[in-house]
């Protein structure tokens, strides 16, 4: 059962650059090579990203 | 074979566990944390979904979620890598430590306090420095290494004052002396197998803080020692951070029970996502066969 990505270019939403990603599912975090912030991969198609919740207390290994 | 992974989000480690899966044709779903509403003790039907598992990875980022769900799913008779045990044990320093002690590990000493005049009666017993850690919590966030009775006592006032309430309890390690780095080994099943180096010009060494990972041999030692703490919180998939004491040789620092492993593939060479996967599908397969999991995926 492949994985269903898609690549392309999105908007970060933190600073409006470019970000291009290459077969990208959704959940998947990506940072934007502008401003560093970590993004979320929201929609595949229309490819979308949002900013990433915040590291939480009990986030970890 | 069919296997569920829980996940909170994609990071890099779930992205190679997905290609590891797609590429062995293996059938699987993706379990999103935020969407799932898990109904306890009501109609039996509740849990049918998830009865169509032979083995659930568990891969949350949220410990609470974590051991939240693992415990209802191992209720439920499904099998899990890791279990709740393990879950629960390792989301916390204070059991983990508790539970390496009973199984004879050897680790820094560690003392526990409930209250800022006792926490500091417990730091000058062990004499400083000293470190404190949060109970709870990853890639050496809020450690605090503590040098004097000045900074013992400012430290404690604020935690007191502005940490939440599980930093009210104090959780108080000996400060180890260690090279510039320090282990993290990667046990799965019964196998130590592989090991990285964590080198660091800071006294914290995780690589989520810029630590450097290069290979580190699995000596006999190192096989040991890791082995049995992993054996300590219940076994499964784990990464043990392992400090080198001049004096006492290896102690055992930390069990990681959904660990990362972006940065140790390259420098060992050893394809984790793989040796993951064939655990994960050994657990399944056994599950499958006899109805319960003998390979210690459920307690």
């Amino acid at each position: 059962m492949p994985l269903e990505t898609s690549s392309g270019t999105a908007e970060c939403p933190e600073c409006f650059g470019d970000v291009n990603v290459e077969e990208v599912m959704e959940s998947e975090i990506v940072q934007c090579p502008e401003c560093g912030a970590e993004l979320e991969v929201v929609s595949l198609d229309p490819l979308q990203l949002a900013k990433a919740p915040e590291a939480e207390e009990d986030w970890g290994e | 074979m069919r296997v569920a992974v829980l996940y909170s989000r994609v990071r890099v480690e779930e992205k190679l566990l997905f290609e590891e899966l797609d590429r062995r044709g293996v059938a699987y779903d993706l379990l999103d944390d935020r969407e799932l509403v898990l109904e306890i003790g009501g109609d039996p039907a509740a849990a049918e979904r998830f009865r169509a598992y032979d083995v659930v990875l568990e891969r949350c980022i949220n410990h609470s979620r974590a051991a939240a769900t693992l415990r209802i799913l191992d209720d439920w008779g499904i099998p899990t890598v890791n279990s709740f045990q393990v879950a629960e044990i390792c989301g916390s320093k204070l059991i983990t430590s508790s539970a390496l002690a009973a199984a004879g590990v050897p680790q820094p000493r560690t003392l526990v306090a409930y209250t800022p005049e006792s926490a500091l009666l417990g730091i000058e017993q062990l004499g400083y420095p000293v470190v404190l850690k949060p109970a709870v919590g990853s890639w050496g966030r809020l450690l605090s290494k503590v040098n004097d009775r000045d900074a013992a006592e400012a430290l404690l006032e604020h935690k007191e004052t502005l940490g939440s309430y599980h930093h009210s309890v104090f959780y108080i390690q000996e400060y180890v002396a260690k090279p510039m780095r320090d282990i993290r080994s990667f046990v799965v099943g019964d196998s130590t197998i592989c090991a990285i180096y964590r080198n660091s010009r800071h006294w914290i060494t995780n690589t989520a803080r810029g630590a450097v990972s290069a290979n580190c041999p699995v000596t006999d030692e190192l096989h040991d020692v890791s082995y049995r703490a992993a054996m300590a919180v219940g076994g499964g998939v784990v990464a043990i951070d392992v400090v080198e004491d001049p004096a006492r040789g290896l102690l055992v620092l930390e069990v990681n029970y959904t660990m990362e492993f972006r940065n140790s593939i390259a420098p060992t060479g050893v394809p984790i996502p793989a040796r993951i996967i064939d655990y994960v599908l050994r657990v399944g397969e056994e599950a499958a066969r006899t109805g319960a999991s003998t390979l210690g995926a459920t307690s």
